[in-house]
């Protein structure tokens, strides 16, 4: 048996079941896909635009280097030199970039005042910072540039200001980042209503489930009509409840019949010998026989009924009749009636009632169940001994428990010995049918009550737990 | 004693006809339930036999409509079914007592006796007696020959029960419903040692005995 058992608050079981879902795993992966192929994607459209002016700069860079390298061998310093000045004339926005150095980096040439600081990777590209005069304040922005080294110690850097390139490199990274953003967003929310939607309908199916379990064989589940996969697999469910609900009608059909057609002549044969005893009048002898026969007539009866009844009362009709039971002036009575057996045999009877002991069920069936358990505890338990019934009321529901000082029961027979005609070799000598415990096992089922057979050597402990029943306020 | 038999079983039927036959009782007998009806409404019956199931109209139906139109014969409900809502519904309908199939005739009689004297004592009684044994309701006090006898409850109530029914045979199930109010089926005879105690406390110390067992039936009590 489980310790104190605490209800988790429901919302709590629906968001873990939500997470625990195979539908929201399945969107999360979805998801995940998704993301990675957009971010493949967007990586293709980072490399051909902000990629593509890159190399659109270098490329230009590149070329003119290669111009003036053949302008300063052909035409040597001065006519590099002039020409880097009409180049640089040509543009007075200073977005093109010269400079020309000697050796000791003096400036020879170029829009540039200074040798930037900066070193060129191996391929002699450069980042550096242009400083810009402006009329008031100086302005850095960024610029790229190649360094060429030419003979004669020189060395000559062609940049361009690539500020706007940058600006535009910026807005595409942006939007990039954005729409990743987005999409992953939407494919959340996506894959949450996908996996909710699914988990609704599922919900309805094990809620639909539940209650067939719990013993309402008419329910069904509902169809929204879309004709979509659920919908054909609710159909099928429905069919497939529709087919047990007929073959259990026809179960109880067939026990009702027997009920009918056995025990009536049954009923008959126990009434003949019964008019038959009072007509051997004069023959003590046939008397007794006849009474023996009756007796025999009611052992059958007997067992005929209970197995009825427990087909009966498994079928789960009973539940529409529950009301609120107080436990306590019910083990009263019970106590009260078995007292004189228990005292008979030189047994003690006791019982103790801890707090409230109200539970949902059938008055009848409960007293039946526990007088059962109370009557076996008797019939086991040796003279002298002692009978202890114990109500107490717990956080989640009230327990009983009958505890007595007989033999007990092994552990490897506890739980066979809840099924019908089970009985143990050491009391096939005592009355009964093997029916007792097993109509109790069916009467705490329909009240969703648990029965845990336990003690050690010095007897039998039987708990009982009913779970809440929404107790109605006293 | 007359009563008025509706039961579709023929075998059912004439094996009670037959039994109710022997007790001295003038019984008619309809198997469909609509000229059953007619038969209870037309007729001076002291006690209706009737059973759940039946053509045409069934048990509670007949009870129902009797009952509506102001018709107080006891009712006692036959039924295979056996189960409490069922009994439930065919108290609920204006049946007195309910009786499942199958049973014993002397179930079946000693219940209709039960019946019958419950329909004759109108008034409330303070005070009952049987031979020399006398119960005040009132003061709950009960005496033998002049001598008191102190009595738990329960057993002033199984008392009270048996002295109400004297002459009349009462059976286990019958004390179980009516002084337990339990409708139960123990494994153990419990009822009967109630009785040996109560016998203890009427019956020893005086002469003669007034608590009888009636073998295979239930008990009595009766007074010389």
């Amino acid at each position: 048996m489980s310790e104190a058992w605490h209800p988790p608050s429901a919302l709590r079981v629906r968001a873990a079941n939500t997470l625990r879902s195979s539908t929201f795993r399945l969107a999360v992966l979805y998801m995940l896909l998704l993301g990675v192929s957009v971010g493949i994607l967007m990586a293709f459209l980072y490399w051909s635009t902000a990629g593509y002016m890159d190399r659109q700069t270098a490329a230009t860079i590149e070329a003119e280097i290669r111009g003036l390298a053949e302008q300063y061998r052909r035409r040597g310093l001065p006519g590099l030199s002039s020409v880097i000045s009409e180049r640089v004339a040509r543009d007075p926005v200073g977005s093109n970039v010269y400079l020309l150095v000697d050796d000791n980096l003096e400036r020879l040439a170029g829009n540039l005042d200074r040798w930037p600081n900066e070193f060129p990777d191996s391929e002699g590209w450069i980042r550096f910072r242009l400083r810009e005069r402006g009329p008031d304040r100086a302005e850095e922005h960024a610029a790229r540039g190649q360094v060429f080294l030419l003979r004669g110690g020189l060395r000559l850097l062609v940049g361009r200001d690539v500020r706007d390139l940058e600006a535009t490199r910026a807005l595409i990274l942006d939007a990039l980042a954005w729409g990743l953003a987005i999409t992953a967003a939407l494919a959340l929310l996506g894959g949450w209503l996908m996996s909710a939607g699914v988990m609704r309908r599922l919900e309805t199916i094990n809620q639909t489930a539940g209650e067939i379990m719990a013993g309402d064989l008419s329910r069904r589940i509902p169809l929204d009509g879309s004709g979509d996969d659920f919908d054909e697999l609710a159909a099928n469910l429905n069919r497939m409840l529709e087919r047990i609900e007929q073959l259990m009608v026809g179960v109880r059909q067939v026990s009702d019949n027997i009920a009918h057609d056995l025990r009536t002549p049954l009923t008959r044969v126990r009434t003949k010998l019964e008019l038959l005893c009072t007509e051997l009048d004069g023959c003590e002898s046939a008397r007794s026989l006849a009474a023996e026969t009756i007796a025999d007539a009611e052992e059958m009866l007997a067992t005929f009924n209970a197995l009825l009844r427990i087909a009966r009362i498994e079928s789960g009709a009973r539940r529409a009749a529950f009301a609120c039971v107080d436990l306590r002036p019910l083990t009263e009575d019970l106590a009260e009636l078995y007292e004189p057996l228990a005292a008979e045999k030189g047994q003690s009877l006791t019982l103790r009632v801890e707090g409230p002991a109200r539970v949902m069920g059938d008055r009848d069936l409960l007293f039946q169940a526990l007088a059962n358990l109370v009557d076996n505890a008797i019939k086991y338990t040796s003279p002298g001994g002692a009978i202890a019934l114990a109500v107490a009321s717990q956080e989640d529901g009230v327990m009983v428990t009958i505890r007595d000082s007989g033999p007990g029961i092994p552990p490897h027979a506890r739980e066979r010995v809840l099924d019908r005609f089970v009985r143990l070799d050491d009391s096939r000598s005592t009355p009964g049918s093997g029916l007792g415990l097993s109509l109790v096992k069916a009467v705490l089922d329909l009240h969703q009550a648990s029965i845990a057979l336990g003690g050690e050597a010095d007897g039998l402990l039987v708990t009982v737990r009913f779970r809440d029943a929404r107790q109605p306020a006293a | 004693m007359r009563v008025l038999l509706i039961e579709d079983d023929r075998q059912t039927a004439d094996y009670l006809l037959k039994g109710l036959a022997e007790t001295g009782a003038v019984t008619d007998h309809v198997a469909d339930g609509r000229a059953g009806l007619l038969q209870a409404a037309g007729g001076e019956y002291d006690a209706l036999i009737v059973d759940r199931m039946l053509p045409g109209l069934d048990g509670v139906g007949i009870v129902r409509t009797l009952r509506a139109s102001g018709n107080r014969t006891p009712v006692l409900f036959l039924s295979a079914l056996g189960e409490v809502d069922d009994r439930v519904e065919g108290l609920r309908a204006g049946g007195d007592d309910y009786l499942v199939k199958p049973f014993a005739f002397s179930e079946l009689h000693a219940r209709l006796e039960a019946l019958l004297r419950r329909g004759k004592s109108d008034t409330p009684e303070t005070c009952l007696r049987v031979a020399d044994l006398e119960m005040d309701l009132l003061k709950r006090e009960v005496t033998r020959a002049g001598r008191e006898i102190r009595l738990q409850p329960r057993e002033f109530r199984l008392l009270e029960y048996l002295v109400r029914h004297a002459g009349q045979v009462v059976t286990r199930t019958m004390l179980l419903e009516q002084v337990w109010d339990y409708h139960f089926d123990p494994q153990t005879n419990v009822i009967d040692v109630h009785i040996s105690r109560l016998r203890g406390k009427i019956d020893k110390d005086f002469d003669p005995p007034l608590l009888q067992t009636m073998r295979g039936v239930g008990y009595m009590i009766r007074g010389a």
